[in-house]
């Protein structure tokens, strides 16, 4: 039966990848101001460019440097390459409701040009912003001086043709498009579609579908928004386009369910084109039940043929031909069941975990409590537990891997639940798309982690 | 909590009964956590009266319409969710009601608007966008 994780520790030997510290960005102290929580973390199509969001609504974008071929102990590091304000706070004078400026999702386009695109979105506004280096710069202008002052005309008396000139580089931002007004509720995803001209941003409720040329004009694919609201049982809690087939999408419920649409079969996709969902046995239930099963993250693996769900306690692989159960089950911190009451007073049982698929789809990654993270592997039926903490920031030194003890007796080393800091959670990770470089975030931080290079 | 009852009814749960209860419990820790849950709001699931879950919830502002069972189960109606206001003043006078229950634990007021007087867009808390450059550049 394809089921649970047995045992087992992912480092160490053969081929297992044995992760280590490479690099940490943002502030040491312990006081974090709310607008440096990080609430988005993203690698483009290449890997070379790691974008980060957070709740003060600012984007900063790192880029991996070129590596040093002669002395190559690891792969290149990531250092800043832009930072800009994406969202600002505003006031919805009408609703008497405000919006907040924190950036929920980041999505690359494909570089099509010298310039790099991406989508980020709070909660009622996407923008597309444009990144472009500029290293030139023309000089020699005849009726201009350098500095950009106009020259008396009556003392040219000579011709040039102006040239460009190096100059030191300089990374500009700015917005290209902005999609407003198209939703009621709160944004939670967006996706590119594989056509790279539409994409789809999803609310609780709704699923509007775009031209990334056209800014005035959404199609709404999905509204489950019952008549009365006072029927509603589920809402939409995330949202992705297959990554080959541009009539494709997948939706995730708060209540464990995912669905999903084929936009060739009519205009309006409420009704799915496959429904899955993994039956539960009625003597389980309890009130913690729903709310635990319902689902925080959604991503196709990077083949098309599987889907990766989050809900509080596991990470679900599904096969897109089979709908009535996951094919693969992994526990992220099965510890937690006979902590749901406290959880629910403190709200944690609420926290979105993002999961996320690495190049090859072998492995997937979660985020736990206590900055704990783990790592499922596919084919060994290996996981690991490990920790983004600056203890372990040696560069090249391999992370130690963590146990969490449930009950009983604790072993040397390991920790136990009731002193897992659940103030410190990993939401968002992301996996470099080709190698093994990870990209996870603490509350404030951004650790990068790459495999041990011999 | 079954425990409780069984002190106090000795005679209406059998033996055998009080042997399942237990068992099932000791089988899913999940039942065991939903009647700890219950003991301490013996309210749960009963119709609009505390409004203290609502308003953690708002503080936090996590969207509440991403729970709509959770907030029926918290003893608050849809209704009271999608409330409309009026006008802002109708808000603000609304918010500032609400600020009176308020638990100790919130941060300081920072909405000077109070219940007394029809606010003009000035009034409106103006929340300023970070001009600061994120730590993580830094």
């Amino acid at each position: 039966q394809i089921g649970s994780l047995g045992g087992g520790c992912m480092s160490g030997g053969g081929n297992d990848i044995q992760w280590c510290f490479s690099q940490v960005k943002g502030a040491v102290d312990d006081d974090v101001a709310e607008a440096d929580i990080i609430s988005t973390v993203e690698f483009n199509h290449s890997g070379e460019l790691l974008a980060t969001g957070d709740k003060g609504g600012r984007v900063v974008i790192f880029q991996q440097e070129q590596e040093n071929k002669i002395q190559s102990h690891s792969r290149g590091e990531y250092n800043v390459y832009s930072t800009f304000q994406s969202h600002e706070p505003e006031f919805d004078y009408l609703k008497s409701l405000e919006i907040e400026e924190k950036i929920n999702k980041i999505r690359w386009l494909p570089q099509k040009n010298a310039a790099q695109f991406l989508l980020s979105t709070n909660d009622k506004t996407i923008k597309l912003w444009k990144i472009s280096e500029r290293d030139k710069r023309p000089e020699g202008y005849n009726l201009k001086e350098e500095d950009g002052r106009y020259r008396d005309p009556t003392t040219v008396t000579t011709l040039r043709v102006p040239v460009f000139r190096p100059m030191d580089l300089m990374v500009e931002a700015s917005p290209r498009r902005i999609f407003a007004n198209a939703h009621t509720y709160h944004i939670n995803s967006i996706s590119i579609n594989s056509d790279y001209e539409t994409y789809l941003s999803a609310d609780d409720l709704r699923i509007n579908l775009w031209h990334l040329e056209i800014t005035d004009r959404s199609f709404n694919i999905v509204d489950i928004k019952p008549a009365n609201m006072e029927e509603l049982t589920e809402v939409i809690t995330a949202a992705e386009f297959h990554p080959n087939s541009c009539n494709t999408f997948v939706y995730s419920s708060s209540k464990g369910t995912i669905r999903l649409c084929d936009m060739r079969a009519s205009a309006l996709c409420d009704r799915h084109s496959k429904l899955f969902e993994e039956p539960e046995d009625p003597s389980n239930r309890s009130f913690f039940s729903e709310i635990i099963s319902s689902i925080s993250d959604v991503k196709f693996s990077h083949s098309g043929r599987y889907m990766m769900t989050r809900d509080y306690l596991s990470v679900k692989i599904w096969d897109l031909n089979m709908e009535n159960r996951p094919v693969e089950t992994y526990q992220v911190h099965e510890y937690l069941r006979s902590k749901l009451c406290s959880l629910y007073e403190n709200d944690c049982i609420f926290d979105k975990f993002e999961c996320c698929w690495n190049g090859s789809d072998s492995v997937v990654m979660t985020g736990s409590y206590n900055n704990f993270f783990r790592m499922f592997d596919r084919n060994t039926k290996r996981d690991i537990t490990l920790e983004a903490s600056r203890e372990n920031n040696k560069p090249r030194t391999v992370l130690k891997p963590r146990k969490v003890c449930a009950s009983g007796k604790r072993k040397k080393d390991e920790i136990s639940v009731d002193s897992l800091d659940f103030n410190k959670k990993i939401l968002h990770t992301a996996w470099h798309p080709k190698e093994n470089i990870i990209a996870v975030a603490t509350t404030n931080n951004l650790y990068i982690f790459q495999d041990k290079v011999n | 909590m079954s425990q409780k009852q069984d002190e106090e009814n000795p005679a209406e749960e059998t033996g055998e009964e009080k042997q399942d209860t237990q068992e099932k419990e000791g089988i899913l820790p999940e039942r065991a956590e939903e009647a700890k849950l219950k003991a301490k709001y013996p309210s749960l699931g009963q119709k609009p009266g505390g409004s203290d879950f609502l308003m953690k919830r708002l503080q936090k502002g996590v969207s509440i319409i991403s729970y709509p069972l959770l907030l029926e189960s918290k003893g608050i109606l849809m209704k009271s969710v999608e409330q409309k206001y009026f006008d802002s003043g109708d808000y603000n006078m609304a918010k500032a009601k609400m600020k009176n229950k308020q638990l100790p634990s919130t941060g300081p007021d920072k909405n000077l608007v109070t219940g007394d007087h029809i606010p003009t867009p000035q009034d409106l808390p103006q929340r300023k966008s970070s001009l600061v450059t994120s730590k993580l550049a830094g």
